[in-house]
């Protein structure tokens, strides 16, 4: 007993060492799994505060583009408003029948952009009724989707992320295919799985497609702006340019999907049967 | 608490703010940021207990990992350069690190500047290795590693000589 003791004494460094490195490597292999550690990440109570405060001063250096873009949207909506002839028919605020109760607007408090799996910070999370899993978009296109919450914070998986996998179709065509990053390039993601007798060209425009029940069908992601030939199968690779600047993102949209309960139900009862 | 850990515990501070104010936003070519932090590391004094080293280097790197959503890789890369230390030590400074009078924060010399950039090529290699772990992606990471590095050693070294305490 007593040289257990010395012992463990004696190398109290070295045991102190390897307990460390064992936990960073559950940390590491933690995170290729689809849900990560709660703790560690930028929606914990800690770093949500520090990002807020930093983006608090860091905001000063952008409100005049702010400005800018609040002002299109404006002259947008007002466009829709004034051309309507029958007052009775102004149309509410939508996309895809999506009103104001299922929208949450939020802020992006930090964003990054340089690494191959990318995280967005907003400043909302389940006090708001941000829940994992809802689709972020902003008014030029698809963001991300929530991936953690804390109770005034929430993490978005960005599209620039090499693990998140969207579904996309071409919008004229309705081929269906997945969207990707291979980490290149800020300003394009790939998009997989079209099949080679879809006749596209360069410039056809991108959404969302339905499978997902994440985020709803025709939300703009994207143009073609390349086209390889993989010739060992027989799918397109496409560069899709976003539509976004991810580098430069103000505020966000949290989808509520409405039928989010009702499909996380069945699809317990299904995993449920199976096993 | 002895001037020695008040000054260790002054330098976590402010090489985490500065890390993460400053040095977090550079985004040089777009994607080059250097990870100054580690000085806390290389500047501890080589006296001072190596269990609060250790101790303090996890928490260091448990912390950035937490503001750049990356999963325990900045922690890893920390704790085994701060457990690794004094086998550097020994290959840079020799007889010297055995007589205990090795001092980082003096003037510039070869085996200074030779300790430094083990130090910081140690780390970032671990950091990139663990953070990418693909081997199709060798390249990248190389690239990687030795860009990072080389930014962060000239960072590390302005801000080492400049910051120096004047003593006369």
């Amino acid at each position: 007993m007593n040289q257990i003791f010395q012992y463990i004494f004696k190398n109290s460094n070295k045991l102190l060492f390897l307990m460390l490195l064992f936990f960073c490597f559950t940390l590491i292999f933690k995170s290729h799994s689809y849900h990560r550690s709660k703790m560690i990440g930028s929606a914990n109570f800690m770093s949500g505060k520090v990002y807020e405060q930093i983006n608090s001063v860091e905001e000063y250096f952008s409100l005049r583009q702010n400005n800018e873009i609040l002002a299109k949207e404006n002259a947008k909506l007002k466009v829709l408003l004034m051309n309507q002839v029958d007052p009775s028919k102004i149309p509410t605020f939508s996309i895809n029948n999506y009103n104001s109760n299922n929208i949450i607007p939020s802020k992006v408090i930090h964003n990054s952009y340089t690494a191959r799996q990318n995280y967005i910070t907003i400043n909302s999370g389940n006090s708001a009724g941000v829940k994992e899993n809802m689709g972020v978009i902003n008014e030029n296109g698809i963001v991300g989707l929530i991936e953690n919450t804390s109770a005034h914070y929430a993490t978005i998986q960005s599209i620039l992320n090499t693990q998140s996998k969207i579904n996309a179709k071409i919008k004229k065509l309705d081929h269906i295919g997945t969207i990707q990053w291979n980490a290149k390039n800020t300003g394009t993601v790939q998009l997989y799985d079209i099949p080679r007798l879809a006749l596209i060209r360069k410039g056809d425009t991108i959404v969302t497609g339905g499978q997902s029940d994440i985020f709803p069908e025709n939300l703009n992601i994207g143009t073609i702006d390349k086209i390889y030939i993989d010739n060992e199968t027989n799918y397109w690779t496409i560069d899709v340019k976003l539509f976004n600047d991810m580098t430069n993102l103000g505020y966000v949209y949290v989808l509520k999907t409405k039928d989010y309960e009702e499909i996380k139900v069945l699809e317990e009862i299904s995993k449920k049967s199976r096993n | 608490m002895n001037s020695s850990s008040l000054n260790n515990i002054a330098r976590f501070f402010l090489l985490l703010a500065a890390q993460l104010l400053i040095f977090n936003n550079i985004h040089l070519f777009g994607f080059l940021n250097p990870l100054v932090y580690v000085l806390y590391i290389i500047l501890f004094p080589v006296n001072d207990s190596k269990m609060s080293l250790l101790i303090s280097s996890f928490i260091l790197g448990i912390t950035m990992d937490c503001f750049c959503n990356s999963a325990g890789v900045h922690a890893l890369a920390s704790i085994v350069l701060a457990y690794y230390r004094p086998v550097l030590f020994k290959f840079c400074f020799g007889l010297s690190y055995e007589y205990q009078t090795v001092r980082i924060n003096d003037n510039l010399t070869p085996e200074r500047f030779f300790f430094i950039f083990l130090a910081i090529v140690l780390h970032h290699s671990l950091l990139f290795i663990a953070e990418i772990f693909n081997i199709f992606l060798i390249f990248e990471i190389f690239y990687k590693i030795i860009l990072t590095s080389l930014f962060t050693v000239i960072i590390s070294i302005i801000i080492i000589y400049l910051i120096k305490p004047n003593k006369k």
